[in-house]
């Protein structure tokens, strides 16, 4: 038997709130099977099963909001005998460290231990992010967690458990901030506070691209039509298999490139914006990459997006859309080491073999991660893009 | 210009300028005409004004506080002067159950404009029954306001104020700070009685105390500077109505607090402004609140015994180190 416990659905949740369960102890569930739903600070996700076995109980009901790592239900695996009767609770609360959240337990029963921490060092811990479970040692009386102790917490930016972003200094209405900006201010902050960018733009002519375009459309049905910002994706997708330095993360001080490229999607929503991850973009065909997107944005706004889509991508692309400004010089999505940015697509005054045409182009932008790549490499990337773009049917 | 002058001397000129400038204005007490004050506050007062308006009166707390309140009643301006706050335990009954309630009791119809003067206060080795510190007693009751003076400046100015007042005041007078000097403007006058004073501006810590205590607040800032803590003092001035906002103000600046108040720990005036703090600003806490009060003894009469049983600069400067402190 095994605990479920509370997933990590982002670097940066630390907690989650359980809406629903859509299983019951006794059904049986296979790896891959959804087993909840959670709603983390961002969205709410689908959980699913990470092994093939029986629900052996629920340990914490809807409503109740819990840390990562909280044990929310037992699983017994496929072949382990059914536990006795009733579970011996004492020695699995001895090991978990976080005792679990009964059914119906009322909710303070899910809290750790009660920490000694003074009152205004537990609400700037609310402000700052920062667990004060994980702060090991309070300089204050007695040992309690003050304010100071809070503040060289959230100051340890590296440390896991900062997960927002410090209060803006205006002191702005706390109740205001919704959860998602929160997530955006804490990711964009860090970013800035750790990522040394370089920016890079190039002009690209669009005009071989979009003519190709519009007549492999002027053949389908509607529904079957590729928009151009796919052609874009896809031409970012293979141009990191030139300078693949730009696709992976940044983690404790080296470069982790991925062999996969999992393109981050930038999607507007109301409460902010969101990058989900289209898997293995450089597989899939301009009609897959156009299904993934239009799922992709669907679920988005539904706010069914799977975890996997919001922690695997590799790299994030972010495109204005044609009624948008000209450039974007975007702001890496820690610890990824790069951002491709697209502006409107317009008619611009073009100097092409000798001569001043007008053509449609896109301004394309990279964002990158300094201690990663160079600007040399990130400039051979841009070219890459534009040069894939001017034989799209390689595409 | 201006002049050095003492809280005793700032007390009789606030006297002087009250009998001189209103008519109903009269002061009466045990000794404070021929003998000039127990604490020499009225001396002089008599030969100005006559024995109809500076009176002495026989030792029956109760009998002249009563005439005072009576004189109140009918249109006159009575500074009593109560010898001592242990005294005026004696006059409990008219000052709590007449001067505070008459206004409720007649319906708004009837007015106790008194003046209640008491000393009060160890550290002069009066022994237990005359060091009492009870102005918390006295701030309990609606009805009454409560102000101690703690500066040469709210001396000179905080009786002219009181005796504006349509409702009964009480005001404290530590003896502890009679002999206490400041430089005073000559035109000193009336200063508002609704509001405490930071009389120190710092951010670690708070100290709020009022009346007697007050100078041994500021000096004890003065060595947790030399220790790098940075000390706020606020004096309170007015423990009836309370100033709670000034209260909050510095404990959310500070954010640490030491209530220093030289009555006995339990049931202490100091307990009444934790807990306000506690209620009102427990979020702006960053360590456990600090009282300094006196020994749960009654005060004793050897002075190295007194000291000890006194809230003390040292004290005050280790609480406050304790709850400011970072490992």
């Amino acid at each position: 038997m095994s605990d479920f416990n509370m997933p990590s659905l982002g670097a940066d949740m630390d907690e989650g709130e359980i809406l629903a369960w859509k299983v019951k102890p006794g059904d049986s569930v296979r790896k891959g099977d959804v087993l909840l739903e959670v709603d983390t600070s961002k969205a709410a996700f689908d959980v699913e099963a990470d092994h093939d076995g029986v629900v052996e109980e629920i340990l914490v009901e809807p409503g109740h909001k819990v840390p990562v790592g909280t044990p929310i239900a037992r699983i017994r695996q496929t072949g382990e005998a059914p536990a006795e009767s009733k579970p011996v609770p004492a020695p699995e609360k001895a090991k978990a460290p976080q005792a679990p959240v009964k059914v119906a337990a009322p909710k303070s029963a899910g809290q750790a231990p009660h920490l000694r921490i003074t009152p205004l060092a537990r609400v700037v811990a609310k402000d700052l992010g920062v667990d004060p479970a994980k702060i090991e040692r309070g300089s204050g009386i007695d040992g309690a967690i003050t304010r100071a102790d809070v503040e060289r917490a959230a100051a340890r930016h590296e440390e896991p458990h900062v997960v927002k972003a410090p209060p803006p200094p205006s002191g702005a209405d706390k109740s205001k901030r919704e959860g998602l900006r929160d997530a955006i201010a804490a990711a964009m902050s860090r970013s800035k506070r750790e990522i040394p960018h370089y920016y890079l733009s190039q002009t690209i002519d669009l005009d071989p691209a979009l003519n190709w375009l519009e007549k492999l459309n002027a053949g389908r049905p509607i529904t079957e039509r590729i928009l151009s910002p796919v052609l874009l994706l896809k031409a970012v997708a293979h141009a990191i298999w030139e300078v693949p330095e730009l696709n992976g993360y940044w983690i404790d001080g080296a470069l982790n490139q991925s062999e996969s490229v999992h393109l981050g999607v930038a999607i507007s929503l109301h409460s902010g914006v969101i990058a989900p991850a289209i898997h293995d973009a450089d597989d899939k065909s301009l009609e897959q990459l156009m299904a993934a997107l239009a799922d992709l944005v669907q679920r988005a706004r539904h706010g069914t997006l799977k975890p996997a889509e919001m922690t695997d991508s590799t790299i994030t692309v972010t495109n204005l859309g044609d009624r948008g400004p000209e450039a974007v010089y975007g702001v890496i999505y820690p610890p990824q080491v790069a951002l491709v940015g697209f502006g409107a697509i317009a008619p611009r005054a073009m100097v092409i073999d000798g001569q001043l045409v007008a053509r449609r182009s896109v301004i394309a932008t990279l964002s990158a991660d300094h201690r990663a790549s160079d600007g040399h490499r990130g400039g051979l990337f841009l070219r890459a893009i534009a040069r894939l773009l001017e034989h799209p049917e390689s595409l | 210009m201006s002049r050095t002058i003492s809280y005793r001397e700032a007390l009789r000129d606030a006297h002087f300028q009250a009998l001189s400038e209103d008519p109903r204005v009269f002061l009466v007490g045990e000794d404070v005409n021929c003998y000039g004050g127990t604490y020499a506050v009225s001396k002089g007062l008599a030969d100005h004004f006559g024995a109809d308006r500076v009176i002495d009166a026989p030792l029956s707390e109760s009998g002249f506080v009563g005439a005072g309140i009576g004189a109140a009643m009918g249109g006159l301006r009575p500074i009593v002067e109560v010898m001592t706050v242990n005294f005026s335990l004696l006059a409990l009954d008219q000052i709590v159950n007449a001067a505070a309630t008459l206004r409720h009791m007649s319906g708004g119809q009837i007015s106790v404009p008194l003046v209640i003067r008491m000393a009060m206060g160890a550290g002069r080795q009066l022994a237990a029954q005359h060091s009492h510190s009870l102005e918390g007693w006295y701030a309990h009751v609606p009805g009454l306001r409560v102000i101690a003076p703690a500066t040469v400046a709210d001396a000179r100015g905080m009786l002219l104020t009181a005796l504006a007042d349509p409702d009964p005041v009480i005001i404290f007078e530590h003896v502890g700070l009679l002999a206490l000097t400041d430089e005073l403007p000559e035109n000193a006058g009336a200063v508002e009685i609704d509001k405490a004073a930071v009389r120190r501006e710092g951010s670690d810590v708070s100290l709020i105390t009022w009346g007697g205590n007050l100078p041994k607040a500021l000096e004890a800032a003065k060595q947790l500077e030399a220790a790098s803590i940075s000390a706020e003092v606020l004096d309170l001035r007015t423990l009836r109505p309370l100033d709670d906002a000034a209260i909050v103000a510095t404990v959310s600046k500070t954010h640490r607090a030491v209530v220093i108040d030289e009555m006995w720990k339990t049931g202490s005036f100091a307990a009444e402004v934790c807990t306000r703090i506690v209620e009102q600003a427990f979020f702006e806490l960053d360590a456990p609140l600090r009282r300094v009060c006196s020994a749960e003894v009654p005060i004793p009469y050897a002075r190295h015994m007194e000291l000890a049983a006194l809230p003390s600069v040292a004290r005050i400067v280790q609480a406050a180190t304790e709850i400011t402190r970072h490992e």
